[in-house]
């Protein structure tokens, strides 16, 4: 048995605090920063609230993230982000519509 | 239903005096918040969005804040301290019980904090976001009285940014400006180095016969290639940059003829003279038993308590926190997350998995802007950063000269839009 192999299982042994989710509103409040409380921008920073349906939102993160759409900072940002943490800041998003 | 204001205020009291059982049932408690900074106005702001049964009072002995971001651009003549100065109205509107005043002793074990007045505060649950020291004497000379006349410019509620833009208005063109630069860890990595920037900026346009020379403890920093790059193509002839291997670290200051001495015996004279000297977590931090040998707050890494003791939670510059930067933004990163821990705890839940962010914009001439961004996890003993993300600001090299413009233009404009934003949200 290699390392690749028992590295899930050491994984799961290691980091039960991985199996926690994150807060949408902590996720977020890494995007006020810079776009707002609201997500309403400023200064030329886009507004978040543009991204209209969660799908869009999904779509624009994830293009930033494979390098697929020219960008400052975002590319940077959304390589740091998981999938599921993406989701959850479009729903969060959405939700503040 | 609805309490009027009036009602919730009268009730205040009877809730502080309600035992600590009553509150956890409730997922609600009482969170006391030491110091109103990026962290400590962040975490405030935080918790009455989020967490409305949370009780929250914040204690900051001064009446204002002024931030460190920005303090570099009075340099440039470019913004007044008092565009940069907010105080703290908007907060208590928003239902933060604000107190201004200082903290004379922190009482972990009995879960309350002692006031200047005497009165004693009583907590579930405590923030404290201090921010920093400045080690007098670590440097030899550099005392509180040699930093009138060889002003720091570091900690604004300890001297104001205006006396080194006083300083550096009345310099004669031609004269030197001298800065001492310390080594690692510090209180915003890049900004001595967006510093040594807004000064050419100015000494360009005023005082184009200057000089200003950088002499640093430690032989790299953070954006260094894209600083250099700037510097190069922005001020050629003006700004010259010395590391630890070419003997720029400054081991003692003479305040009287106005020279640092570097490791290998050098004076440097400056017309002004700017010494960041080496730091360490505020004093009641310190006091409270949060930091160990290197002066420094080490925090459990998944939530941000302190290591040390039960029951306080650390944020900010006084924490252990690398790989990532102490900076307002870090902090306002740690203050959210922290939060969270602490509804959770208090609801007797696990505390939510932490994600931590920052990104750093410094000016570096007009409408030329850089960035630096890193996202972390928590590993077992410090934070790491996520594989893959994060990183400085394409090179110039890279970029062909009309994007170049574009992304420098963009990162100058997002620099201030950063800084209304994230202004706006402690203390709007």
């Amino acid at each position: 048995m290699n390392v690749r192999q028992i590295l899930p299982f050491l994984l799961l042994a290691v980091a039960p605090a991985l199996a926690q989710t994150s807060d949408p509103a902590v996720l977020a409040g890494a995007c006020q920063g810079c776009h707002g409380v609201a997500g309403q921008g400023s200064h030329g920073i886009p507004l978040i609230k543009d991204a209209h349906s969660r799908a869009e939102f999904v779509a624009l993160l994830q293009a930033f993230r494979a390098n697929q759409r020219e960008a400052t900072v975002m590319g940077r940002i959304a390589r740091g982000y998981t999938d599921e943490q993406i989701a959850l800041l479009a729903a969060h998003y959405a939700r503040a519509q | 239903m609805t309490i009027s204001r009036r009602a919730l205020l009268a009730a205040v009291p009877v809730a502080l005096a309600t035992p600590r059982l009553a509150f956890a049932q409730a997922g609600a408690g009482r969170v006391v918040i030491i110091g109103g900074g990026f962290g400590g106005a962040s975490a405030a702001r935080f918790a009455r969005d989020r967490f409305p049964a949370l009780d929250i009072t914040l204690i900051e002995r001064s009446q204002t804040f002024t931030t460190c971001p920005y303090g570099n651009l009075v340099l440039a003549g470019r913004r007044t301290v008092e565009s940069i100065t907010f105080g703290y109205d908007r907060l208590a509107a928003r239902g933060v019980r604000v107190v201004h005043q200082s903290v004379t002793a922190v009482d972990p074990a009995g879960r309350r904090v002692r006031l200047a007045d005497g009165t004693d505060v009583p907590y579930d649950r405590l923030v404290m976001s201090p921010g920093i020291d400045l080690r007098w004497g670590a440097i030899e000379g550099y005392d509180e009285a040699a930093s009138a006349r060889m002003p720091h410019g570091w900690i604004p509620s300890l001297q104001p940014i205006t006396l080194l833009a006083r300083q550096l208005q009345e310099m004669p063109d031609g004269g030197t400006f001298v800065m001492a630069i310390p080594d690692n860890p510090f209180r915003c990595p890049p900004g001595p180095y967006e510093r040594i920037s807004m000064v050419a900026e100015y000494l360009k346009q005023a005082k184009p016969r200057s000089k200003l020379i950088a002499l640093d403890a430690k032989n790299g920093f953070s954006k260094q290639p894209l600083f250099q790059d700037a510097w190069e193509e922005l001020y050629p002839g003006i700004v010259e940059w010395r590391g630890a291997s070419s003997d720029g670290r400054v081991m003692r200051v003479h305040p009287a003829t106005m020279e640092v001495e570097t490791e290998f015996g050098e004076k440097v004279k400056g017309a002004v003279v700017n010494v960041i000297p080496p730091q360490m977590a505020a004093r009641i931090a310190r006091d409270a038993g949060l930091a160990n040998q290197s002066g420094w707050c080490p925090v459990k890494p998944a939530t941000f308590e302190s290591a040390q003791v039960e029951g306080i939670w650390v944020l900010g510059d006084a924490t252990i926190a690398a790989p990532m930067p102490k900076s307002g933004f870090a902090a306002s990163s740690h203050a959210k997350h922290a939060i969270a821990c602490i509804a959770a705890s208090l609801a007797g839940r696990a505390p939510p998995a932490a994600t931590f962010f920052n990104t750093c914009y410094s000016h570096v001439g007009p409408d030329y802007g850089i960035s630096i961004v890193g996202v972390y996890r928590p590993g077992p003993t410090s934070l790491v950063e996520v594989e893959g993300s994060g990183g400085i600001s394409p090179r110039n090299a890279t970029m062909s000269p009309q994007r170049r413009r574009e992304h420098r233009h963009l990162e100058a404009l997002y620099a201030d839009g950063w800084y209304e934003s994230i202004t706006n949200e402690m203390f709007g």
